[in-house]
């Protein structure tokens, strides 16, 4: 594999390239108000809120054709809602009887495949979005190959560069003209997981150190925690809650949200007040209520020892944890646990839930 | 591949190729061997005003061709409006009208004796302006509008493959439709419009017949009349060559604009958001789409048809039509035959001789598809010449031993369209399957016979179509060669038309039109099944909603 170069110039500063890049531009917020599309039958996009305080970065996390794409594309003005506003700080894109064309908007935008022209060296790829503005063209260009580590690549062709390289030049062609938020649809998607994980993370870096407005597109819970100031779940065309990565995971608002940002226990429990019975025992709530619930247990907040109320039934280890499947009077319980198993197959267990006051559901 | 090698099928399959090359080849000798004498007397004469007609005539209709052509395509691609669903095959459909065709109808309707130029005098006084239809400009327009539909299909599909979304990054990063059009889109598509312009000049190049009514002398035509006219088999040989060269210089240049480029994409290819198009401009676009197709095709079978409702044709003309429809099917039978014949022959012989030089050579057959009609037409002839020295003065021998020369001038001409589905076919048959055969004992010869043929089966069936249907509209060979008497339905709409008895021409003519719109209609009903797989999404909607 090819030595990932890019990490070490960004990561050491280049300051001085690194302000006259951002300077001259105070970033601004995103703003999606009530956006609907339908696609001939189908509601793609129902009714959709989304805000991106400006310099911050938000994911969009939703399975494959949940309409996180298609958000994407009505943001960077590819698609036109049927209802809703787009707005970038006090300049309305979209809605209100205006539509400004995605040429105008001074959106970037990283597309899945990188879209890189063909046709064209690396150096005028970065620069075609320059060009019009008859100012300075050589300088920007070359900080921004500088930024993504490929400074003297300018004369390669697209079709000599590795999937890495060329995720790179995508970025750096994006943010060489400015602007003034950028959209990122699965840029990672194409890149195989040892590198995946580097460029996203230096990808991320550079974001933050350009104070750039972003939103990220991904179908992967994981990519999504490391990459969003603020996550946003998607599905079936709605967002469900948007939020950061820690607020979702211990306070998702719904259960499918809680199953689709990690691994979730929903037990059956009868709330009263600031307690809810379960067959784990009391278990402190965060709200108090009252009647039959949904309590969210995550696996790491409970632990096993030695006991008799319920029996394992399968344990897979990992290396760094292990998780165990508990059977308790019929229902199957996974806890995770941050060592070696201690426990096989057919052990008799107690369980013990350590974790702070739980979310509850009302049960449906 | 098998391992074994097989000197007799290489040797089978190389003498194949080497008796399709062999007409083209003796021409190219031709050239590489110059006769003084011939070449002094043309260029004294009338060669170097051939050589500005051909070259003249050529960039306008390649440039004509590209203009409309792209336009048409992108215009169906980007943008929406009434009808465009319509259009978009139907723009494909000129391709059915054999430019002799549309030539003898345009100088009917818009020459001084037709109806537009009297109707003008009779409003505006007998000296109102008019252009002189029957010059090269009024070749240049029939041919640019029979020819454009190659240069539209190719682009159509270059613009389908690209990902849309390295068009919307040029959109994002700042550019207008227009303006990613010429910076992104076109620049991406040179290579597959530079092949699409390539075959309309062969196509214009090929062409004597047409040109022949507006009056304007190509080599080709100078071919043609020095071969029928003055029987100077040396001098039709140098034109010959000429035209080959020209062919050649052609094909570099596309070589050249080509560059080195084979765009490599990534991502599924899926279409490019459209515009819906209102009001003014939507009008424009349909008038721009119904106008082409107004003139190429709608307005001419019109014509047509009336011409043969109210013709007084004798008995005698439908006798003699039958007569020459039966000639040009029995000939575009034979000439199908052949070509799959041998199309299969060199395909499965190459794949038996277990040589990789013998699997290349074999693609040479093809090369006739790229050579102009007349090059090949004389080359042809010089063979036949050479064996009916041989035979002797016997008529019966001699008009066989020509109709023998035209099945063959047309099997080299057209063997690309039987070779590539035929190859196709047996792209099919792994290696393994023939290694399975001869393991259980089969020789070479059987399994031709019991896997071969039967997998061949469905391409060469849709090659035979094809080269039927070329045939029977096909012209210049046919007039170079044919032996004296026998005459095609092709050759007696010319001569009809060349006596400006349109009337009589209309059925032969109609006849031939409706016989080429056969391969289109089946590559447009290809082309809709596979774009409803390719994930169009307009087409996808329609078939939910049947």
């Amino acid at each position: 594999m090819k030595p990932v170069r890019f990490p070490v110039q960004f990561r050491s500063g280049q300051p001085v390239d690194t302000i006259s890049l951002v300077s001259g531009k105070i970033r601004q917020p995103l703003t999606v108000e009530g956006v609907s599309k339908r696609f001939a039958d189908e509601a793609v996009l129902h009714d959709v809120d989304l805000v991106v305080s400006e310099g911050s970065s938000v994911t969009l996390l939703g399975p494959s054709g949940c309409g996180k794409t298609t958000l994407l594309r009505v943001i960077a003005g590819l698609e036109r809602p049927d209802n809703g506003a787009v707005s970038l700080g006090d300049r309305v894109l979209t809605g209100s009887g205006r539509f400004v064309s995605p040429e105008r908007r001074r959106i970037g935008m990283v597309f899945q495949d990188w879209a890189l022209f063909p046709h064209l060296n690396v150096y005028e790829n970065v620069a075609y979005g320059l060009a019009r503005n008859g100012g300075q063209v050589d300088r920007p260009v070359e900080e921004a190959l500088e930024m993504v580590g490929l400074s003297g690549f300018g004369k390669r062709m697209p079709s000599t560069l590795s999937g890495g390289e060329q995720q790179r030049v995508a970025i750096a062609r994006a943010i060489a003209p400015r602007p003034d938020a950028i959209l990122l649809d699965e840029p990672f998607s194409n890149l195989d997981a040892a590198l995946r994980a580097t460029i996203r993370s230096e990808t991320r870096a550079l974001l933050r150190e350009l104070e750039m407005t972003t939103i990220f597109v991904t179908h992967d819970q994981g990519e999504a925690f490391v990459l969003g100031d603020e996550v946003a779940v998607m599905k079936e065309g709605v967002i469900h809650q948007q939020a950061t990565p820690d607020i979702l995971y211990s306070s998702p608002s719904d259960p499918w949200v809680a199953a689709f940002v990690g691994e979730a226990n929903l037990l059956d429990g009868e709330a009263a007040g600031e307690v809810a019975t379960t067959i784990l025992g009391q278990i402190p709530l965060a709200n108090p209520a009252h009647g039959p619930h949904q309590i969210l247990l995550r696996p790491e907040q409970i632990s096993l020892r030695p006991g008799d109320a319920g029996q394992v039934k399968d344990v897979e280890f990992y290396g760094h944890d292990c998780s165990y499947v508990v059977d308790v009077s019929g229902t199957p319980i996974t806890v995770r646990s941050l060592a070696a198993p201690v426990f096989t197959s057919g052990d008799q267990v107690s369980l013990e839930y350590s974790g702070a006051a739980a979310v509850a559901y009302p049960a449906s | 591949m098998t391992g074994s090698r097989r000197p007799l099928w290489s040797t089978i399959t190389l003498a194949a190729v080497l008796a399709v090359l062999a007409p083209i080849a003796l021409v190219g000798l031709g050239a590489i061997s110059p006769s003084g004498d011939a070449w002094g007397q043309l260029w004294a004469g009338p060669l170097p005003g051939m050589l500005w007609s051909t070259l003249s005539l050529l960039v306008l209709v390649g440039g004509g061709a590209l203009m409309v052509g792209t336009s048409l395509a992108w215009l169906v691609t980007a943008y929406d409006f009434p009808g465009r669903r319509v259009f978009t095959w139907a723009l494909m459909l000129p391709l059915a009208m054999p430019a002799y065709v549309l030539g003898f109808v345009f100088l009917a309707v818009f020459d001084f004796a037709g109806p537009v130029q009297t109707a003008l005098r009779s409003v505006f006084g007998f000296d109102v302006w008019f252009p002189d239809v029957s010059s090269i400009g009024g070749a240049a327009l029939v041919m640019t509008f029979t020819l454009y539909p190659y240069v539209y299909i190719l682009a159509r599909s270059a613009f389908r493959e690209q990902t849309p979304a390295t068009y919307e990054s040029a959109r994002m990063l700042g550019d207008s439709r227009f303006v990613a059009l010429r910076r992104v889109v076109l620049p991406m598509a040179r290579p597959t419009l530079a092949a699409g312009v390539a075959l309309v000049i062969m196509e214009t190049l090929t062409d004597f017949a047409t040109v022949q009514y507006f009056n304007v002398q190509t080599v080709s035509v100078g071919v043609y009349q020095v071969w029928r006219g003055m029987f100077d088999r040396e001098t039709a040989v140098e034109l010959a060559a000429l035209v080959l060269l020209i062919a050649i210089l052609v094909l570099g240049l596309e070589r050249l604009f080509r560059g080195s480029a084979k765009f490599f994409q990534r991502g599924a290819p899926r279409e490019i958001e459209r515009v819906t198009l209102r009001g003014r401009r939507s009008a424009l676009a349909i008038g721009a789409c119904g106008g082409v197709l107004a003139f190429a095709i709608v307005l001419p079978i019109a014509q047509l048809l009336v011409w043969m409702f109210t013709s007084t044709g004798t008995v005698g003309d439908i006798g003699r039509a039958f007569e020459y429809l039966s000639n040009s099917l029995g000939l575009a039978v034979a000439a199908a035959v052949g070509a799959v014949v041998v199309a299969v022959l060199v395909a499965a012989g190459s794949r038996f001789s277990g040589s990789g030089l013998v699997r290349k050579a074999a693609h040479l057959v093809t090369a006739g598809y790229a050579v102009p009609g007349p090059v090949v037409a004389i080359g042809v002839l010089v063979i036949v010449s050479w064996l009916s020295g041989a035979m002797g003065r016997n008529p019966t021998g001699l008009v066989l031993l020509s109709l023998t020369g035209l099945v063959y001038a047309y099997v080299v001409r057209f063997m690309a369209l039987a070779y590539g589905a035929v190859d196709a076919s047996l792209e099919k048959i792994t290696p393994a399957t023939v290694d399975a055969a001869h393991t259980l004992g089969a020789t070479p010869s059987r399994v031709m016979r019991q896997i071969h043929f039967p997998m061949a089966g469905a391409g060469a069936a849709a090659g035979a179509v094809l080269v039927t249907i070329d045939v029977l509209k096909e012209l210049p060979i046919v007039l170079l060669i044919r032996p004296f008497g026998f005459t095609t339905a092709s050759i007696w709409v010319w001569e009809l038309a060349s006596e400006s008895r349109w009337s009589s021409a209309a059925v032969p003519a109609l006849l031939i039109v409706v016989a080429a719109m056969i391969p289109i209609v089946i590559y447009l009903r290809r082309e809709r099944r596979d774009s409803v797989i390719l994930s169009d999404p307009p087409l996808v909607g329609a078939g939910a909603r049947r």
